[in-house]
């Protein structure tokens, strides 16, 4: 049983457990990805807290979830202080997605504006300046990342990313776009088998 | 430090619509040399032929992410024993990165698409309407699954599997397409962020 199956409720033997060993590489991939990500030997630059702390935020922003939770809670064991300001940014910042701009010409017809995300003062202040850039970027890249410009990396750089943490940054909101998704089409699909109970 | 800058590409066409030509892409960020690649580098780009790319140069800053996420990528979209057919997956990553504004994702996974579906017109309608296109009830059902999986908050639900399920999937190859659906929430995003295509 890994992450994705907990989350998703798949029993060890079941129809769904059958359907996933035949996909044994991605299965396993998915889990390396999450250990990488989040749980890595040697964090660098981006420590441990900071790595739940945007995992908290992004599958926050996708509603309530086993996932959510499950990121929620990691982060209160690495970092309580942080839960509350998280949990604070995820309800003032939640939306719809995606939208954004396409480059000018016949696509603009379906451009769909939207908010950038607005953390209050006090929200940057308890989240401190390398997370709060971080979880403006996350709330771009998961709701309208077609809005996607190069200064965009400028208030990262400011704060203290170096081009190594954004590409792991990047790499943790991306994958977490994935992992959640998974997660609950998986659950879905659970409940709607052809084959019977998962 | 001089790889810790934003990268301002000049001199390219920046495409204006989704295509199935093939498109460059060009960094907003340093890629690593390939002077400075180490072997555990190149290990983890998985294909030795993507230390040519700019993409992939850089993506390997992180070397555990990039050969985790290249590895989870091509099980979902090249293990074709049963389930899903490659054309489908690679549909699902078309509509995905058509609904999400990946212009240059888009042109590779349509591409991908009409080389092993044949339907030429119907990917190309896709790209041009977008993912209200009618492409005929199994490419509909498809298409409305991967974007109920791309929009967020999601709204995947029976009622997409129902559909699926009557389009002839089976459960395998719903699995495949919430796989191949998802893994393009995570491809586009890095795609649409850290650079620009280039025609």
């Amino acid at each position: 049983m890994d992450l994705i199956d907990q989350l998703v409720g798949v029993a060890p033997g079941s129809a769904l457990d059958a359907i996933r060993a035949r996909r044994a590489v991605a299965r396993a991939q998915s889990v390396e990805s999450y250990r990488v990500l989040f749980t890595p030997a040697a964090p660098g630059e981006v420590s441990i807290a900071e790595r739940f702390a945007v995992g908290a935020y992004v599958a926050g922003l996708h509603g309530p979830s086993p996932t959510a939770e499950h990121y929620m809670a990691e982060l209160q064991a690495q970092a309580p202080a942080l839960a509350d300001a998280v949990a604070q940014a995820i309800a003032a910042t939640a939306g719809t997605g995606p939208y954004g701009s396409f480059p000018a010409g016949p696509l603009s017809a379906e451009d769909a504006p939207g908010a950038e995300a607005a953390l209050s003062p006090a929200l940057a202040e308890a989240l401190g300046p390398r997370l709060t850039a971080a979880l403006a970027h996350a709330h771009f890249l998961l709701f309208h990342p077609r809005d996607a410009a190069p200064e965009r990396f400028a208030p990262l750089l400011a704060a203290g990313w170096s081009t190594t943490g954004i590409v792991t940054l990047s790499q943790i909101v991306s994958f977490l776009a994935y992992q959640i998704r998974v997660v609950a089409g998986l659950r879905v699909l659970a409940g709607n088998l052809a084959e019977g109970l998962a | 430090m001089m790889t810790d800058t934003i990268l301002q590409p000049e001199g390219h066409t920046v495409p204006a619509v989704f295509t199935r030509a093939q498109l460059d892409w060009l960094p907003w960020l340093e890629p690593m040399p390939e002077a400075a690649l180490t072997p555990e580098h190149v290990k983890a780009l998985v294909d030795p032929a993507r230390v040519k790319s700019a993409y992939f140069r850089l993506l390997v800053r992180d070397p555990a992410a990039l050969e985790a996420r290249t590895r989870t990528d091509k099980d979902i979209f090249y293990n074709t024993e049963a389930g899903l057919p490659r054309a489908e997956r690679e549909l699902a990553a078309a509509a995905a990165s058509r609904l999400n504004g990946c212009i240059y994702c888009a042109s590779v996974h349509a591409r991908f698409a009409t080389t092993y579906s044949k339907r030429e017109a119907d990917v190309d309608r896709l790209l041009a309407e977008g993912v209200g296109a009618e492409l005929g009830e199994r490419w509909n059902a498809i298409v409305a699954a991967a974007v109920a999986l791309t929009e967020t908050p999601m709204h995947f639900g029976a009622e997409h599997v129902q559909r699926l399920r009557a389009a002839g999937l089976d459960d395998l190859a719903i699995s495949d397409l919430i796989h191949a659906a998802s893994f393009f929430n995570w491809a586009n995003r890095l795609m649409l962020s850290l650079g620009e295509p280039a025609a």
